[in-house]
């Protein structure tokens, strides 16, 4: 391959554009098409897929679609919290009714709602956050020269240090310095996952940058900056992107739990799947299924993006090709 | 498939074997709880106490655990919130108020041995006037503060000048008790748990022990900390603590002078902070009582064979209205409009245990003082949105306080309390910002500080004194409230000073009714906490001040 | 070897002085500043001036940290709100029983992962990789808290099996020698007070489990399945060895390595799991005291527990680290 790469300076650029696509066809089909074909025929991605779709829909249309208002107390008087009495599921209230006497049905489709922007926020926090500080770390450390490889260690000292914080006590931290609110709560479980992407994107910048075509790509001369964001960054995306769909899960189950801290979203007149399974767990004698409709929400949703991440994961990774 | 055989063969022993163990652990445990007379009392309590020396206390869970332990000069009635003689039999006081004598009981004996004399109660007071450095903190001699003023030597210009003259012992048995000025606070005072008689020589021990404070930080002197040095004289003595396990050890006490001995050779009270472990502690046979029962599990655990007594009234819980936080609440007809708009006969018929009545006025109907002839505020939310259109504040917006992660005693779950009545409030047009804070310390330095429009709280008596429930809000101005009402302010300080009982009772009446035209706050409700209890133990009887005497316990 | 631990212990150095900044930074940024950081918001105007002269406020930023540090150095980090007991004395007195229950979880997450992964990995596809690899997937899935939950009212209150809350049922004579019950129990011969601990650890320990288990098992498949592709296995099973041979020599062992860094790295989790799982179990460790301080703002405890256990943290990875480093040949040569 690299004896066509001799020749004049001026189409270089071209060359190299040409010697990646050569690459992919080299190895019998790009490895993004590779990956997505076995990805089609994984039972795993399918499932996970089909959930992720059916969550986001919900979250999208649930407001729309739900029969009632979900922060009304419509039927409290049919609730007597003190005489053990409940309201199942009844024509009016598919799901029945909460302890307040709110339709547990519309709470848990604009709860999906709430569920999600959380999860979203936070994650695409830490991944801007996290590819920035990783992109910035990989690039310096694989084309920096000594100063790089300096710039290098300390970012990555300061990834060490979060690392070294269990993230649960990390987003405890953060939600004591910013009071307690929505924001706070994505903040907190975004920031948690600021070193994972980091460490992620940096350890494969640097597997990509001993890769053939870079080292071809230095020989000709190619500007670092062009081929950091032209074609290093690019193309170690993939585990990032993987760990995308892994955070989303993570993020919704770490909301739950910060719920369950009392360090959740302060209106808890808002539905939103976590505070709604920590305030309904104080019934599960009584009333067990106002605790499992949000739980296994969380539960079926987490797992869909969980399925889907390692579908991603393996169908992305080489050497598990059988 | 060959191969799949042997290795399924494996797993279904290994579950087997998990089975096996696990049921041999269940045979065993049955073993452990059925058997044996010697059992320990076991009482789930939500939280450890701070310290093993109530004077250094103020909070619940510490006078829960030293109550066995240790008595008061006065007590009150089992079940009841009458006064009664505790370590003194009798007592009386002097026409103004000033002098109070009590007679002790004869044979007392403390842990260690040593006799209840005058001296001993003498020499307890003077360890408590004569407190100084970290002792005059308030956190921790607030009841000492609050019902005796300052100390011999007060070393901060917030601490109040002492009402606390002296003691004395004309009698071996007679102690005199002398204070400057009258106050309501006495007798009753002398019932709280602070002011319990330790032995005189725990009391020396103590002394030696007082290298604790480093004036910056509030720690407690290690005798308070481990079991050994402290000495009552109550059916109980302390023998351990066990802060790794959250475990407190009660003994029952051989020489105990009274009649009600210890039921129990072993008391033991658990720490278990959540509501929801408390009660599967219960329902799975590891404990044998616990406190503070949501009021959704009544039901259940009673269904289950549980016993759940029903305890008296004795507490209050009120929207707090701060009037200077908000122009428009300084408005009447706005306050009135407020009460009108609250449904609380649903907050008791729902959400209270029962026994929960809606308050009318700022004290329960078992204080001496309660007025039948205060105005009543009924559920009318047209009426609510027509004084709010009178008043021209028809887009009138609130901050709501609330506390979160918290159960009080008159209130099981705030925050469910608290959406209720914001829906009820939003039903009349008002608008509510919700500001959820932590219990401690945030809720309570804030709605102290008047930091919040409107806001819930409560308050358990302590004693059967219109006073203690009175003049804990309205004695004077507060940031809470926000207001100056002199006429109010007056006629409450003549009732403290007023050292006759009836005259004093007539002043309360007339206090509760010119509050609740004044209408400083809205009372919610008056509910008493629910208590359980296993099957196979006869409970204590249950007090309206939360003040069980765990002597009456004992296994069926 | 030793140079190594030379050079890694010194790598510690940044790391650590580095998170001493940030936890003073921290501090700074705390409703009410570092003096309430260190009394307490309930501490009284004149405690709080005291605290502000001792800590040197109104000096520059880098002398107060100095001060701050010596207070550190010597362990001192003020006095738990709650219990006015100083922090360094709470976190031993608790620390034992989160070592236990965190042994628990790993053991069990270890024991019962590593074979599920290895059999996984064997039936690639097969109903037990898809068992496998779901369950523990579950198990990340469903938040900590309603797990413990859960286990609870099933195996403690339905079955009666296990005990409920604590760390030991009250009315057992136990002497306390490290506080470690379990092995308490086994030095002094109470082995009754250690099969008792053990049966409250159980609960807890499976709640705790639940992450590091699914990691476990993940890790061990994709590395076994790793393994097996590589060619001294196939030359090995060409060779016609023993099918156990392989699999214990070459197939196991080279899979391990990456699930003992990933054992290290799950410390973190592990703590994050303490607080909710010793919260809903009533167990006293370090858990459920942060939890309880979260609740009343016990801002000294929160700061002096973060601090000692991001050491932790970091010290458990070097020593993996370093365990690695024995294990495998190729790193030690490097």
């Amino acid at each position: 391959m690299t004896t066509n790469l001799t020749t004049s300076k001026a189409d270089k650029i071209d060359r190299l554009a040409e010697l990646t696509a050569r690459r992919e066809t080299a190895s019998g089909g790009s490895l993004w098409v590779e990956a997505l074909r076995r990805l089609r025929s994984s039972k795993m991605a399918l499932i996970g897929g089909g959930v992720m779709a059916v969550f986001i829909v919900l979250a999208v249309i649930g407001p729309w679609i739900a029969p009632h208002d979900p922060t009304a107390q419509l039927w409290r008087d049919e609730v007597r919290v003190n005489q053990s009495i409940f309201v199942g599921p009844r024509g009016d209230n598919w799901l029945g009714l909460d302890h307040l006497g709110r339709d547990q049905l519309s709470r848990m489709l604009v709860g999906a709602r709430q569920t999600l922007l959380v999860g979203v926020v936070a994650t695409l926090l830490g991944f801007v956050v996290g590819v920035l500080i990783g992109g910035l770390s990989g690039a310096a450390l694989a084309f920096g020269g000594k100063a790089g490889r300096r710039v290098d260690t300390v970012l990555m000292r300061v990834i060490d240090m979060a690392l070294a914080l269990p993230s649960l006590l990390l987003a405890v931290s953060i939600a004591a310095v910013l009071g307690q609110s929505l924001t706070t709560v994505m903040i907190a479980v975004g920031v948690v996952q600021i070193p994972i992407f980091a460490r992620l994107l940096r350890g494969s910048m640097l597997a990509q940058a001993s890769a053939d075509y870079v080292l071809a790509a230095r020989a000709l001369g190619v500007r670092r900056r062009r081929i950091v964001l032209g074609h290093v960054l690019p193309n170690s995306l993939g585990p990032v992107i993987v760990q995308t769909t892994l955070a989303l899960a993570t993020a919704i189950i770490e909301a739950a739990a910060l719920s369950y801290l009392g360090l959740g979203n302060p209106d808890a007149a808002q539905p939103e799947w976590g505070v709604m399974l920590a305030q309904a767990q104080r019934f599960f004698d009584q009333a067990p299924m106002m605790a499992v409709y949000p739980a296994l929400g969380i539960i079926i949703t987490a797992l869909g993006f969980t399925l889907l991440g390692e579908a991603m994961r393996e169908a992305l990774d080489p050497k598990l090709r059988s | 498939m060959r191969i799949a055989r042997p290795r399924a063969a494996k797993m279904f022993a290994a579950v087997l074997a998990i089975g096996l163990i696990a049921t041999g652990c269940a045979s065993e445990r049955d073993d452990e709880e059925s058997g044996d007379d010697g059992q320990p009392f076991v009482f789930g309590a939500p939280g450890d106490p701070a310290s093993l020396d109530p004077s250094l206390a103020s909070d619940g869970e510490t006078f829960r655990v030293t109550r066995q332990a240790f008595e008061t000069l006065l007590d009150h009635e089992p079940g009841g919130t009458e006064l009664v003689g505790g370590l003194a039999h009798t007592w009386s006081s002097n026409e103004a108020g000033t002098e109070w004598t009590f007679e002790l009981e004869e044979g007392v004996t403390f842990h260690d041995g040593s006799e209840l004399t005058a001296e001993v109660i003498c020499q307890n007071f003077d360890r408590w006037y004569n407190w100084s450095g970290t002792y005059q903190n308030t956190t921790i001699s607030y009841y000492w503060q609050t019902v005796f003023g300052g100390f011999a030597q007060n070393e901060s210009e917030e601490t109040p000048d002492p009402n606390y003259v002296g003691c004395s012992a004309p009698e071996e048995l007679t102690a005199v008790i002398e204070v400057a000025e009258p106050s309501a606070n006495y007798p009753g005072g002398f019932s709280l748990q602070a002011f319990a008689i330790h032995s005189p020589d725990a009391i020396e021990a103590y002394e030696q022990d007082e290298a604790s404070g480093e004036g910056e930080n509030i720690t407690f002197p290690g005798y308070s900390q481990e079991a050994g040095t402290v000495a009552g004289s109550g059916p109980f003595e302390v023998t351990d603590w066990n802060k790794g396990n959250g475990e407190v050890t009660l003994t029952a006490f051989d020489d105990y002078w009274g009649d009600t001995e210890a039921g129990v050779d072993e008391l033991v009270f658990r720490t278990i902070p959540e509501e929801s472990a408390r009660r599967q502690a219960l329902q799975a046979g590891d404990i044998q009582g616990y406190d503070l029962v949501a009021p959704a599990d009544v039901t259940t655990l009673e269904d289950e064979g549980f016993q759940v007594p029903v305890r008296g009234v004795f507490n209050l819980l009120y929207l707090g209205i701060t009037q200077e936080s908000n122009p428009a609440l300084e408005t009447l007809e706005v306050r009135q409009a407020l009460a009108h708009a609250l449904d609380r006969q649903n907050i008791v018929d729902a959400q209270l245990p029962e026994g929960g009545v809606v308050a009318t006025q700022f004290m329960p109907d078992t204080v001496a003082g309660y007025s039948e002839d205060v105005t009543t505020y009924d559920y009318d939310p047209d009426l609510a949105r027509e004084l709010l259109a009178e008043a021209g504040e028809e887009d009138l917006t609130l901050d709501f306080c609330y506390p979160t992660e918290v159960t009080r005693p008159y209130m099981p779950a705030p925050a469910d309390i608290y959406e209720l009545l914001r829906a009820d409030l939003e039903e009349v047009g008002v608008t509510v910002n919700p500001v959820p804070l932590k219990w401690n310390p945030d809720y309570t330095e804030t709605t102290r500080d008047g930091g919040c429009n409107i806001y819930l709280l409560g308050w358990t008596g302590d004693f059967n004194d219109g006073f203690n429930f009175l003049g804990t809000w309205f004695a004077g101005y507060q940031k809470e409230w926000g207001f100056e009402n002199e006429e109010l302010f007056d006629l409450l300080s003549q009732a403290e000073t007023e050292p006759d009982e009836a005259t004093r009772v007539g002043l309360y009446e007339q206090v509760n009714e010119a509050v609740m035209d004044f209408l400083p706050g809205v009372p919610i409700s008056s509910s008493p906490p629910s208590i359980a209890f296993s099957a196979d133990v006869n409970p204590p009887t249950v007090s309206p001040l939360t003040q069980e005497n765990f002597a009456e316990v004992s296994f069926k | 070897m030793l140079r190594l631990i030379v050079r890694r212990l010194l790598q510690l150095i940044p790391t650590l002085l580095g998170l001493t900044v940030l936890l003073f930074l921290w501090i700074h940024r705390l409703p009410g500043g570092p003096a309430s950081a260190l009394l307490g918001e309930r501490a009284t105007e004149a405690d709080r001036r005291q605290m502000e002269e001792a800590l040197g406020l109104d000096q520059p930023m880098w002398v107060q940290y100095g001060r701050w540090m010596e207070r550190l150095v010597q362990l001192d980090l003020g006095n738990s709100v709650r219990t006015g007991q100083p922090v360094w004395e709470e976190f031993t007195l608790r620390f034992p029983a989160t070592v236990e229950l965190a042994v628990t979880g790993i053991l069990i997450a270890v024991v019962v992962g590593i074979p599920l992964g290895y059999f996984a990995a064997r039936r690639r596809g097969g109903w037990l990789d898809v068992t496998a690899v779901s369950a523990s997937l579950v198990g990340v899935c469903i938040p900590v808290f309603f797990l413990a939950f859960l286990l609870r009212a099933v195996f403690a209150v339905n079955l009666g099996w296990l005990p409920s809350v604590g760390r030991q049922s009250t009315g057992i004579d136990a002497t306390e020698v490290t506080g470690f019950f379990v092995l308490d129990g086994i030095l002094t011969g109470e082995f009754d007070a250690s099969w008792d601990a053990l049966e409250h650890l159980i609960l807890p320990g499976v709640a705790l489990a639940s992450i590091p288990l699914a990691v476990v098992v993940r890790i061990t498949r994709a590395s076994v399945l790793d393994v097996l592709g590589e060619d001294y296995v196939r030359t090995a099973e060409s060779k016609g060895l023993k099918q156990r041979v392989v699999r214990g020599r070459h197939v196991m062992r080279n899979a391990l390595l990456p699930v003992i860094t990933t054992v290290g790295l799950l410390t973190g989790s592990l703590l994050s799991g303490a607080v909710l799982t010793e919260s809903v179990f009533s167990f006293n460790g370090i858990g459920s005291f942060i939890r309880t301080a979260i609740d009343i703002r016990d801002y000294p405890v929160l700061m002096g527990f973060i601090l000692f256990i991001a050491v932790i943290y970091v010290v458990i990875n070097l020593l993996v680290d370093l365990a690695y480093s024995l294990i495998d040949p190729r790193v030690r040569v490097n």
